[in-house]
């Protein structure tokens, strides 16, 4: 295949990968973008197969044919609450093929530059394996602790800035050193302390960040994996990797920063790790702890509650994932629905543990999508709903986040529930959310909590109803 | 402790501060009621129905001597009656009634005299807690409805256009000043019997209620806000008034019935209706000046009475709450059982001036003779200003390393420039071409993403995960690259192997194995990520 031919199928290929994000704007087109995408990476692959640069396929075809069937594997395997650890995962292969390709491409005795350009070339390919190794380990990383393999509360090493900021003074002397040696030989040795460095800071940066940060963590990986490709693109001279890089790079970066609005905080300190760590512990809360009793509530009397609704509201967390209950939210849903009730679901930006967690749930239930709605859109309905569902969500409908300046969440945007005539909260126990901070929520007085497993109370419930 | 409900001595005042239901809920708080003879008789509540609801009629005299009175007018003295009202309060017991503090400060001078405390309910302060049991809100509201049934009854056509066999009949158009509680209710009464209404306020936030009244706000063409303290309104600036007056000037020429109720707290009404505007009004037209006590919005208007000029009726009366005595003493009523619940927590029928409350701390105006008014400010007003309160809070904290918003930007802006500059002059023009490529689809991704909806995010994750498994075409190019052709350089393979002979051999092995492993991974996530969108996707169904 000639290099025109190989140009106009990466120029395709750009286009649908382009086209295939924009389908994802509206759940009608997202299956379409899906295709458009698949159709882009093959012609990608096709193209770079059959062009001048290849020359034999028994390898290519094997490596390619034992990964294509782990990942359809995978694919079928998993189930919907474990997307984000296969998410993680991903995201770590992209990094390790990043440094793969890096190495590879630097022991390469074809590639050959001098002046300026080698320097260029010299800077690609560090870079490329910086961040290849940073996504690689920190996925990992995110994967265990998503995976619950790992401990989901930051480990906080003392003084870990300053260990972040010597590494990075160490990565960019070794990379002075790398740029001045003048045989390919000689590079190897910084290249390799570099890659240890930033897998330990890969390792670091995820190992901080506490459960409740993961979307932002899962996000940020993701944008990492792009820039990872669009840096090899870049040491390779190849177009299409820097602008499906650039896209996908451009993409988490974007998801991190909503992720990061949604719960009030800085993306930096997310990254810089620990929840509240910014300024000592937060001390004024510890005044406030909201006083007063809960009012426990059964499962019967919950489902006399919902059957003398008009209006319901669903907010599901992370609990409902754990227990994996979304299908018997939907059964109680049909349930009411068909009784006349209106129920509606409100999901919280940053409600689960990545990005879109619980619409993926809902969906997987059967829940239309059409009566799933976007905090901003819901917010100011509460008044007017009679009873609100809160199924294993904790920070994300805590009311301190509005009312109390000390809180640790203080500021963040959270479902205003308390202003439902009837909230219920299903949790196991009274221990607090992942920020560690007490909900005054569950002591209002319109508020009751339904303790236990989510699943077996809402079988419990469904059966009250139908009963 | 017992609760003595007297007759409303005023002239003309037909509202009594209890009604048989509310007798009951005040009974079940731990209250005994008595109620003076005849009180209800103009609100249509007969002294049976209160005895059959558990309170006892008594005299005057026995009324008085209660621990706590129940009053809808403030204290005064009746000439021709020879009572004193005042004079019949017995020495620490409780009043409970409209006051108006800051017009009578005669009345509470003499009120402290006898050393009794005095709870206003006009200065019941306006937080949402304090809703239920404001007076003047419910008040209000009945006024700004009696308004409009004063107006249709001396308007001399229909209020809806219809059109009859005899002709068409036009609507009839109604301009109302100042959206309070009044206000609203004047709107939705008024077009409630089919009229145009239109309003206006200096407040711009009422805009919203209007329209949602089904009223059209008519603006002010001029800048300013009009809010004061607590939700009421404030005096305006001389250049908003005169703006203010030609647009009424315009709208009396149009409409056929104004109401006003503009009131600002503490003081004399506004004047916005000037004769000039009355006579430039139709024949036949209305006005209502719900202001009329506190001297008038409109300078025609005089308290009390209606009065007649250039063909144009312009009512003031002041009563117009008690003209629907029977609807005001049951809502007033409510209004003072739910004070009373927050005065009597335990339910055991004994009051408790908590001055560490917000709301009674704010309507008590005199407690066991000591003056208290005017109460500290109120904290919250009805549109919470807590969050910026808070806001004020945390900042401090951080101010001590933050530079002013203009400097960061121009200084973000300056490394940027200098990076690209740097850039340009050191890159080869082969790298500036990938970088430009670069920077542009950094661009597009950013355009693309902001469309995609947040139900979507997790699949949008997957795919794009899936779309950087293109990095196996970096692979792809380096597993089976072309022939090397030697001599190039050795040096790895020297130091690799030490032998010069074997280091063809070494690399050759080295960049497929690492070549391979990264397009098995890569593949991995090609197929994977596009796989499992494709499966979530499916389950997207509306």
């Amino acid at each position: 295949m000639s290099q025109g031919l190989v140009t106009v199928s990466y120029v395709t290929a750009t286009i649908l990968f382009i086209l295939s994000l924009g389908g994802l704007s509206h759940p009608e087109t997202a299956r379409r973008g899906n295709y458009y995408g698949m159709a882009g990476m093959a012609i990608a692959i096709l193209a770079t197969i059959l062009s001048n640069a290849v020359h034999s396929y028994t390898a290519l075809l094997i490596a390619m044919a034992i990964g294509g069937s782990i990942g359809a594997f995978a694919a079928i395997k998993v189930k919907m609450t474990e997307m984000p650890e296969l998410v993680a995962m991903l995201h770590s292969f992209v990094g390790l093929a990043a440094v793969l390709v890096g190495y590879a491409s630097y022991v390469d005795p074809n590639a050959h530059m001098l002046g300026a350009e080698k320097a260029i070339h010299d800077v690609e390919t560090y870079l490329g394996i910086l961040i290849g190794a940073v996504t690689f380990s920190g996925s990992i990383i995110a994967f265990g602790k998503l995976s619950g393999k790992i401990g989901g509360k930051p480990m906080l090493l003392p003084g870990r800035h300053w260990i972040n900021l010597a590494g990075l003074i160490v990565v960019i002397i070794f990379g002075k050193i790398f740029l001045n040696v003048d045989s390919a030989a000689g590079g190897l040795f910084p290249l390799f302390v570099m890659t240890a460095i930033a897998l330990a800071f890969g390792i670091h940066m995820v190992m901080a960040i506490g459960g409740a940060d993961m979307p932002v963590v899962v996000s940020m990986l993701n944008s990492y994996s792009g820039w990872a490709a669009a840096a090899t693109g870049f040491m390779l001279s190849n177009d299409l990797l820097i602008v499906t890089g650039a896209l996908v790079g451009s993409s988490g970066a974007i998801l991190s920063y909503i992720m990061c609005r949604a719960m009030n905080r800085h993306f930096l300190s997310v990254i810089a790790g620990g929840f509240g760590s910014d300024g000592g512990a937060p001390s004024a809360s510890g005044a406030a702890q909201p006083q007063g009793e809960v009012s426990p509530i059964s499962a019967e009397e919950t489902a006399e509650l919902l059957r003398d609704a008009q209006h319901v509201v669903i907010v599901p967390g992370y609990g409902m994932a754990v227990a994996q209950a979304q299908h018997t939210v939907y059964e109680i849903t049909k349930w009411l629905r068909e009784k006349g009730v209106e129920v509606r679901f409100a999901i919280h930006p940053v409600a689960g543990r990545m990005p879109g967690h619980m619409n993926v749930l809902l969906a997987e239930a059967k829940v239309p999508y059409d009566i799933v709605l976007e905090m901003d859109e819901i917010n100011e309905d509460f008044p007017e709903t009679d009873v609100v569902m809160v199924i294993g969500a904790n920070d994300i409908v805590n009311p301190a986040a509005q009312d109390d300046p000390g809180s640790p969440i203080a500021g963040m945007p959270v479902l205003e529930v308390w202003k439902a005539k009837t909230s219920i909260v299903m949790k196991r126990s009274m221990a607090s959310g992942y920020a560690g901070v007490d909900n005054p929520l569950f002591y209002k007085e319109n508020n009751r909590m339904l303790f236990g497993d989510a699943k077996k109370m809402l079988d419990e419930v469904l059966g009250a109803l139908r009963g | 402790m017992k609760i003595g409900v007297p007759k409303e001595i005023h002239a003309g005042e037909k509202r009594v501060a209890t009604t048989p239901e509310v007798v009951e809920k005040l009974l079940k708080l731990g209250f005994a009621v008595t109620v003076e003879s005849n009180a209800g008789a103009e609100a249509n509540f007969s002294d049976d129905a209160y005895r059959e609801a558990g309170a006892s009629i008594t005299d005057r005299a026995g009324v008085w001597d209660s621990d706590i009175i129940f009053k809808v007018r403030a204290p005064e003295v009746h000439p021709e009656l020879a009572i004193d009202e005042v004079e019949s309060l017995r020495e620490g017991s409780t009043l409970v009634s409209f006051i108006w503090p800051g017009q009578n400060p005669e009345l509470m001078e003499r009120m402290a005299a006898k050393k009794v405390t005095v709870l206003a309910m006009d200065s019941v302060p306006r937080v949402s807690r304090a809703q239920k049991l404001d007076a003047l809100s419910s008040m209000a509201n009945i006024a700004g409805y009696r308004a409009v049934v004063e107006a249709a009854h001396a308007f001399g056509r229909f209020f809806c256009g219809q059109i009859t066999a005899a002709g068409k009949v036009p609507p009839a158009k109604v301009f109302i000043v100042g959206v309070g509680v009044a206000g609203l209710a004047a709107i939705g009464a008024a077009s409630g019997l089919g009229a145009i209404v239109r309003a206006s306020d200096t407040r711009p936030e009422v805009k919203d209620q209007v329209k949602s009244m089904g009223a059209e706000f008519v603006d002010v063409d001029y800048q300013e806000e009009g809010t004061g303290v607590g939700g009421y309104a404030k005096v305006m600036s001389e250049g908003y008034q005169k703006a203010q007056r030609e647009m009424y000037a315009r709208q009396a020429m149009d409409v056929d019935i104004i109401i006003t109720t503009a009131l600002i707290p503490g003081k004399p009404a506004p004047r916005l209706i000037s004769a000039g505007m009355v006579e430039s009004m139709k024949p036949g037209s209305v006005i209502v000046d719900m202001a009329a006590e506190q001297g008038g919005n409109c300078e025609l208007s005089v308290a009390g009475e209606i009065v007649v000029h250039h063909g144009v009726t312009i009512i003031g009366y002041t009563d117009l709450p008690s003209r629907l005595a029977k609807q005001s003493s049951q809502l007033y009523g409510t209004n003072l059982w739910r004070l009373s619940e927050e005065l009597c927590k335990n339910k055991d029928g004994v009051i408790d001036v908590n001055m560490e409350d917000e709301v009674i701390r704010g309507a008590t105006v005199i407690k066991e003779g000591a003056i208290t008014w005017p109460p500290p400010p109120p904290k919250i007003s009805a549109a919470p200003t807590q969050p910026a309160a808070a806001a004020a809070v945390a900042e401090p904290k951080k101010a001590g390393f933050k530079l002013p918003a203009c400097v960061t930007t121009t200084l973000q802006l300056g490394v940027a420039a200098a990076a690209l500059i740097g850039l340009g002059m050191v890159a080869p023009p082969a790298f500036m071409s990938h970088f430009t490529v670069f920077v542009l689809a950094c661009f597009v991704g950013y355009m693309v993403i902001w469309n995609v909806t947040p139900a979507l995010h997790t699949p949008l994750m997957s795919v794009t995960n899936a779309i950087s498994g293109i990095i196996v075409i970096g692979a792809l190019l380096q597993i089976a690259p072309p022939e090397y052709t030697g001599n190039l350089t050795g040096n790895i393979a020297d130091l690799i192997t030490g032998h010069d002979g074997h280091a063809h051999t070494i690399i050759s092995k080295i960049i497929p194995l690492f070549a391979g492993l990264a397009i098995l991974v890569a593949t991995i996530n090609v197929v994977g990520g596009f796989w499992v969108t494709q499966r979530m996707l499916k389950m997207f169904r509306r």
